[in-house]
């Protein structure tokens, strides 16, 4: 493993976008061992400004852990993460904003969980009021304002997450599977409105086991396996060709075990 | 015994002819109860918050002895409080002994553990849900304590009720404090107690229904307000 | 929405001070005129302080204040200063409240009597007795249950000093016939029916009780129990707080003719509950 590791970050740092972008963010070393566990294992990464980096890899392998450490919701254990140029902290953590899995809506209206975002950031007044009315009308949930936001459906209830996390108006945005339990048209609402934030410039980080949303969002994929950057590069290199062994597993439907000496095929159920 | 029935009807028709001395004993025990759990809110729900949504050195121990003192036996609170109010104690000189305001300190006393112990929980568990999403938006202390209290209002408003029940129901701590001083310290508890050291049993009985009464009107307002709260997904 | 937060507390702050300072409403009325008495449970559950204290109030227009619990924790509370008048029946603790300095004078206000009521089955056959030594040695002999209010009330002290005069330690018998409550007179009576025993009581008490069941009285008219009153004022020299003026005009009332005059007339079932025999011209 130890070389396979080696080569395809070599590999990810070898593959410069034609023009490349500014880094934004970078991960040096990044692991995270509670009590001793390597859950996240020594991750360097490089964030380009204005790009959409897909993470893969089985459940499991870290991804979601990686995004709190790199979102700074969780200390690393050894290693940093650099936020332009300088160490992650709370100011970095109010220029990027983070979509979950499952939505956390507050207990309030539709409305009011946009107000909330924008005034625990100091923004009022008609600002704030245009902002909310841009993000109700961005997500088209301007009929349901005045709603309680848990009673929304799942899509709706993602769409206003969306929404709330773009209001703030971030460079980089954080999505962790945020399309894992909707439906198709739902799910293609999500994937709008991200491409729309990524048109106006936002660099996007998101997680995904989707190979198809992979392919029409990212520009660039990061495969983990057990807590491990197995292989970084072009979305389209690494789904067509990958060049890991657990990448290549994963995206062929194949079980990949690692603890043993040689990659292990399984046919999946 | 026989005759509880007629002494209920008398005692309810004392109310709806608005029998001056029953009216002002059931206004006296709502102005001690409901003063007592305002301020004991207004104490035990910041505490509770506090440590609810944050995490320190002793807060264990401190979730701990919220717990305990939730079972502080009544009697003991009034001899403190009667001890510290006594001419002969330390604030003596605020001469508050045997007035309302004596019992509204000793219910203080009892009602505010209740309600930081239970907003603790309540914080804690909705502090779980909303804790990644508030560190995400940079949710500072205050505001993250002020929207979880806020976001947890109506499960608050049962915190205040338990209060409200453990207040409006107790005796022993008032009924030293208070002296049950006729038309100044006497509530429906103290007077339950008098009735029934008089061996008016059918008439200290018939008080209680009253009380119990006021007990489930509270009640149900509450949970009315709650229900609506839950059909908004709200609590 | 954070205005509405903070409007909301703001709100709730407002409704507390609005309702404490409602609660302390009687305290800032410093105008109204009123004293507190400690007194004993008998003289309220009897319904005397009832009758006297709106006679009192509209020839003086001072407002008394009883707090009725048991002797020994009225002459304690009194004891602290927080009370400005004493009003009890255990005459030794009384002389000696006076003699510690903390009361100014003590004066004999009436009597009643102790009485010890029993079911109809009469257990130790005592019924109609008028000796009560012998009473309570039928007792102890048939060791039929008695309850007592073992709270060093006036009347257990009284209680106490009978047993000793009769020879009995009834520690000795505690928890097995002799069961003592620690409580007041009238939960002891609910108590001691509930349980088919003999107790003593004040007959004040006994004939304003409202639990009486089948209960009679079985042993009276003896004059070892004699039940006397006192009242005094709280000495303000060691009490600063009290309000002497105001307390010596209820203690001057309760002992003149006309206050006597008012305890003769108080009357329950038409019976005479207290016996007014303050020593005239005092």
């Amino acid at each position: 493993m130890p070389d396979v590791c080696l080569k395809t970050i070599e590999g990810g740092r070898a593959t410069p976008a034609s023009a490349p972008a500014p880094l934004l963010m970078q991960a040096r070393g990044v692991s995270f061992r509670p009590q001793g566990k390597p859950l996240v294992d020594g991750i360097d990464l490089d964030i380009r400004e204005g790009r959409r980096l897909i993470v893969m890899g089985s459940n499991g392998a870290g991804k979601s852990l990686l995004m709190r450490l790199l979102h700074g919701l969780i200390a690393p254990t050894s290693g940093e993460v650099v936020w332009r140029g300088k160490p992650l902290d709370r100011a970095a953590m109010r220029e990027q904003a983070m979509v979950f899995q499952r939505p956390v809506m507050l207990r309030r209206s539709v409305i009011a969980n946009l107000q909330f975002a924008l005034a625990v950031r100091g923004i009022g007044g008609a600002e704030r009021r245009r902002r909310v009315e841009e993000a109700l009308e961005q997500a088209r949930l301007g009929d349901l304002a005045k709603r309680p936001a848990r009673v929304l459906s799942g899509g709706e209830q993602q769409r206003l997450a969306l929404a709330r996390a773009l209001a703030c108006t971030p460079r980089l945005l954080f999505l962790d599977e945020p399309t894992a339990s909707l439906d198709p048209a739902s799910t293609l609402a999500i994937e709008n409105l991200i491409s729309t934030a990524h048109a106006r410039g936002i660099t996007i980080v998101m997680i995904t086991h989707d190979k198809g949303q992979a392919r029409r969002l990212g520009d660039d994929i990061a495969f983990l396996h057990a807590g491990r950057l197995v292989e970084t590069g072009p979305a389209a290199r690494v789904l067509e060709t990958p060049s890991s062994g657990a990448a290549r597993a994963w995206l062929e439907g194949r079980l990949y075990l690692d603890d043993l000496s040689s990659p292990h095929t399984s046919p999946t159920p | 015994m026989q005759d509880f029935a007629t002494t209920l009807g008398n005692a309810i028709g004392l109310i709806l002819l608005g029998d001056a001395d029953l009216i002002e004993i059931i206004a006296l025990s709502l102005r001690v109860t409901l003063s007592a759990v305002v301020i004991a809110c207004l104490i035990g729900l910041p505490l509770g918050a506090l440590v609810g949504a944050f995490r320190f050195p002793g807060r264990a121990a401190v979730t701990v002895l919220l717990n305990a003192l939730m079972g502080l036996p009544p009697v003991v609170v009034g001899l403190v409080v009667y001890l510290m109010l006594s001419a002969a104690g330390p604030l003596g000189p605020l001469r508050l002994l045997y007035t309302p305001t004596a019992m509204i300190i000793a219910q203080t006393i009892l009602v505010t553990p209740i309600v930081a112990a239970l907003t603790r929980q309540v914080i804690e568990d909705l502090h779980s849900e909303y804790a990644e999403q508030f560190a995400s938006l940079g949710v500072g202390p205050l505001d993250r304590v002020a929207a979880l209290l806020w976001d947890a209002r109506y499960s608050l408003l049962t915190v205040a009720l338990a209060g409200f029940g453990r207040a409006v129901a107790e005796v022993g701590a008032v009924i030293i404090v208070g002296g049950n001083i006729n038309h100044v310290t006497r509530v429906m508890t103290t007077t339950i107690a008098l009735e029934t050291s008089k061996g008016n049993l059918e008439l200290a009985l018939a008080l209680g229904v009253v009380l119990l009464a006021i007990a489930v009107i509270v009640n149900a307002a509450v949970m009315a307000l709650r229900a609506s709260a839950v059909r908004s997904a709200y609590a | 929405m954070f205005r509405r937060q903070f409007l909301s507390l703001a709100l709730a702050g407002t409704l507390a001070a609005t309702l404490a300072a409602g609660g302390s409403a009687p305290v800032s009325a410093a105008d109204e005129k009123f004293i507190v008495v400690q007194s004993t449970t008998s003289t309220q559950n009897s319904g005397l302080f009832d009758h006297l204290l709106p006679i009192f109030k509209d020839k003086t227009g001072i407002d008394v204040r009883v707090v009725a619990v048991g002797t020994g924790q009225a002459i304690r509370n009194a004891a602290n200063g927080d009370g400005d008048v004493l009003f009890v029946h255990a005459r030794p603790a009384e002389e000696k409240f006076v003699a510690a300095g903390d009361g100014v004078k003590r004066h004999d206000v009436m009597y009643n009597d102790f009485v010890i009521v029993g079911p109809p089955s009469d257990p130790a056959g005592i019924a109609g007795s008028s000796d009560v030594v012998d009473a309570l040695t039928r007792i102890a002999a048939a060791k039929a249950p008695f309850a007592s209010r073992g709270d060093d009330s006036g009347t257990n002290k009284a209680e106490l000093r009978l047993w000793k005069e009769a020879g009995i330690d009834v520690g000795a018998a505690s928890g097995d016939w002799y069961r003592e409550t620690g409580s007041g007179m009238g939960a002891t009576l609910n108590t001691g029916t509930g349980m088919g025993a003999y107790i003593m009581t004040d007959r004040a008490t006994w004939i304003a009780f409202g639990n009486k069941g089948d209960y009679t009285i079985a042993v009276q008219g003896d004059n070892r129990m004699f039940n006397q009153y006192g009242i005094i004022l709280v000495n303000a020299e060691k009490h600063p707080n009290v309000k002497s003026e105001l307390g010596q005009t209820f203690v001057d009332w309760v002992i003149s003719e006309e206050g006597q005059a008012a305890i003769a007339n108080y009357k329950v079932d038409g019976q005479q509950l207290f016996f007014p025999n303050a020593p005239a011209g005092s």
